[in-house]
């Protein structure tokens, strides 16, 4: 034998509950399958609910005169096993489907105009929410995606556009595909005709008299930059960790090799390169600095995409070097002048910008020795190369400790501190040390 | 207020309106001593007596023929059509004749009767007791058609339909039966016929529903407040004669519209919302007008997991208004 619940059926359209009448049968009594149960009282019908299986019933759950809901378990019986099996695999079947007949609550209160009351149909809700979005009736319109290459505006665009002398082709687009919409267009004709040609990037300025404050109206980019700034330190716990790397070798190998190099590949051979080509090892070799937090689970990148970030006229940009560990010193030299060009000039493509897993800031060229920098969201970590300045420096030798004048550079890292603690934090940066300190003179450029 | 349930609302309604107007007076199947399957008319045999509470034959093609023979005799007659499903042998009365009257007489004679016809789904009908039929009435000129979503609106407008001179299908969805609740002012009042209701402001889309889903929208439009997404929902309240005023008013606010109904998409309501805008407001379009509506299939699924997949949903719509706001 085995227990189970009656569950109050569905009688009838349109009826949520139901009261419960006078039980029929009592505790401890034989019920035969379609023996009268109890009476149920709905406000549309009465009846008589006819036992849904042989057996006895054990208990009394839903009293009389009780409310209940459609589908509440009003009462227990004592069935066979195989009786039982057979109910628990038609109630799973049951629970599959939504029951929107029975389950809605009302929400009180909520915006209706002078009626009030809107409810939730929390059987739906849930059933769907189980289930992949809707895709039959959501997709039911043919999708909006379409290829703005060509700029094509929407009639109210073009209305707007053309009353207010906006040339369309400055106006930076936020819609799918970089389609411009209404709130660009009314966003440009707000910024004013004087800053019409590139109205995000020049901030508008309000005079006041001499003395006096002034309020700066911040480009889009420049809210972008606040906005991501704020959701990383908001949601990232940040730690930082700096290290002297000396830079004395790899100073020389690049005064050396220089010109060489420059013939031999037309680039610049720049201190990024090498830092990028260390940076990228180190990456590879401590997966935990190049991953990201998301949802509560660690998620180790797949590939070393090195961001660089960039000083650009508007702000802050990172373009990003994909797969940067396969690539050797030249094929980085090659691969960062023209993508820091199209930065500085404003003219990254997107594929440029994303898919980032580590960002890497050279604020050395800005005279900066120390950093505290904020990661960017939601890579782990970031690190930053300061200036490298000759300081006088205790070295250990054979014979014994000197004071020598060495090129150095401190690097700072600022990590996740969800992910990493100091000894991943550590490791790394002791890993980019070696690959800073590797070099020298005759050193072979890969 | 008292709150009340749409149903008590037309019960109320209807009840005020035999209680002013000896005219009036009401029919259909097991409405009189059972009190209507929904129980509409609880009660009222006891209050008004078989004379003015009239069961009838399991015959629409009757129900609205006598509707249409007292009308045209000074009587005001509420005729109850038991599942909206059930309505079409009685298509050739109502569309055939009643919505002909005053234009086939000059104006010399009205037609003033209502069609009370519960319709909709979501109530596990199945084939025959879940259809949405409205739209085969909106297309008919001569006739008024409303589908009220609240108790408020469906109270003051099926006072209105009783006093109006001509053919009113009033339309009630009978999963709003008993599950939404509102307010309802003590005593009479009436809404007009033809004004639709902007149910929640917003600026960055409009949204046009009537009906059940008018509430999913509502709910959709709550969820998609907190993501910053301000949707206007307008209730149609109305499906003949459309107030289009109101809808072009907010799409040229917003600049995006999309039409939510129950009722399968090709040939809907949606459609001739969809042309309107496309015909008054193109100047003021940001986006392409969209429909979301049920699947092009012939009735209502009887398995309950169909079912969910037919109707549209909070969820369905606040993906649809996501994929709208990002266009």
């Amino acid at each position: 034998m085995a227990l189970i619940g009656i569950e109050l059926p569905q009688v009838g359209e349109s009826v949520t509950e139901a009261v419960i009448g006078k039980w029929l049968k009592q505790p401890g009594e034989t019920v035969e399958k379609f023996d009268a149960l109890v009476e149920v009282v709905t406000d549309k019908v009465s009846m008589e609910f006819p036992a849904p299986h042989t057996g006895t019933l054990k208990s009394i759950i839903a009293e009389e005169g009780e409310t209940v809901p459609m589908g509440a378990v009003i009462a227990e019986m004592d069935v066979d096993d195989a009786i039982a099996q057979a109910a628990v695999e038609a109630s799973e079947k049951q629970a599959e489907a939504p029951a929107p007949n029975l389950v809605g609550t009302l929400i009180q209160g909520a915006n209706v105009g002078p009626t009030g009351g809107t409810f939730r149909d929390t059987a739906l809700d849930d059933q769907l929410a189980e289930r992949a979005p809707a895709a039959s009736m959501a997709s039911a319109s043919p999708p909006v995606t379409q290829t703005m290459a060509g700029r094509s505006y929407s009639p109210v665009v073009s209305r707007l556009a053309a009353a207010n002398g906006i040339d369309l082709s400055t106006v930076t687009g936020t819609g799918r595909g970089g389609r411009v919409t209404k709130q660009d267009v009314q966003a440009a004709i707000d910024a004013g005709p004087e800053s019409a040609p590139a109205p995000a990037t020049t901030p508008v300025v309000h005079e006041g008299p001499l003395g006096e404050d002034r309020v700066i109206e911040p480009s889009p980019i420049r809210r972008m930059i606040a906005d991501h700034m704020v959701r990383s330190v908001n949601e990232i716990p940040h730690a930082w960790s700096t290290i002297e790397v000396d830079m004395t070798g790899l100073v020389a190998c690049r005064t050396a090799q220089r010109e060489t190099f420059r013939e031999r590949h037309g680039v610049d051979l720049t201190f990024l390169a090498f830092t990028a080509y260390a940076a990228s090892h180190a990456l590879r070799d401590n997966p935990l600095v190049n991953s990201s937090w998301e949802d509560g689970k660690i998620r180790l990148k797949g590939r070393v995409n090195l961001g660089l970030a960039v000083a650009a006229p508007d702000g802050l940009v990172v373009p990003v070097i994909h797969d940067a560990d396969r690539e050797g010193i030249s094929g980085l030299a090659k691969r960062i002048a023209p993508l820091v060009e199209r930065a500085r000039s404003g003219s990254l493509a997107l594929d440029d910008v994303q898919g980032g897993t580590f960002t890497l800031n050279n604020t050395g060229t800005l005279g900066s020795v120390l950093g505290g920098a904020i990661i960017n969201h939601p890579q782990a970590a970031i690190v930053t190369t300061e200036s490298i300045v000759k300081r006088p420096v205790v070295i250990s030798g054979p014979q014994g400790d000197a004071i020598a004048i060495r090129s150095m550079m401190n690097i700072c890292l600022s990590f996740d501190h969800r992910i990493i603690d100091g000894a991943e934090a550590s490791a790394f940066m002791q890993n980019f040390k070696r690959g800073l300190e590797a070099w020298n003179t005759d050193s072979e450029l890969n | 207020m008292p709150e009340m349930t749409v149903i008590e609302a037309v019960r109320e309604a209807l009840r005020e309106e035999m209680e002013r107007d000896t005219t009036v007076f009401t029919m259909g199947e097991d409405i009189g001593a059972r009190g209507g399957v929904f129980l509409a008319t609880e009660g009222f045999i006891d209050q008004f007596g078989a004379g003015r509470v009239i069961d009838t034959p399991l015959a629409e093609a009757s129900i609205g023929g006598i509707a249409l023979g007292a009308a045209v005799n000074g009587m005001r007659p509420v005729a109850e059509i038991e599942f909206g499903d059930f309505i079409w042998p009685a298509v050739n009365q109502i569309i055939g004749e009643a919505a002909r009257v005053r234009y086939g007489t000059q104006g010399r004679r009205t037609a003033p009767m209502v069609l009370r016809v519960p319709y909709g789904g979501g109530v596990r009908g199945g084939l025959f007791h879940s259809q949405s039929i409205e739209v085969a009435f909106a297309h008919q000129p001569g006739l008024k058609v409303i589908a009220p979503a609240t108790p408020y609106d469906a109270k003051g407008l099926l006072k209105s339909a009783i006093r109006d001179d001509d053919p009113v299908i009033f339309f009630e969805h009978k999963r709003t039966y008993r599950l939404v609740k509102g307010d309802v002012p003590d005593g009479d009042y009436t809404i007009p016929i033809g004004q639709a209701d902007v149910k929640r402001t917003g600026s960055d889309m409009t949204i046009v529903s009537y009906g059940l889903v008018l509430h999913y929208c509502l709910e959709a439009a709550a969820t998609l407040a907190e993501e910053g997404i301000d949707v206007e929902v307008v209730d149609l309240r109305t499906l003949r004669p459309l107030d289009t005023g109101t809808v072009l008013e907010s799409v040229r606010k917003t600049s995006k519209a999309m039409v939510v109904h129950e009722d399968t998409k090709a040939g809907g309501i949606g459609g001739e919302i969809a042309a309107v805008i496309a015909e008054e407001a193109f100047e003021d379009l940001d986006a392409p007008v969209k429909r979301l509506a049920g699947p092009e299939v012939p009735a209502m699924p009887f398995s309950p997991l169909l079912e969910a997949e037919f109707m549209p949903s909070a969820e369905k719509i606040a993906t649809a208004i996501r994929e709208l706001a990002a266009y």
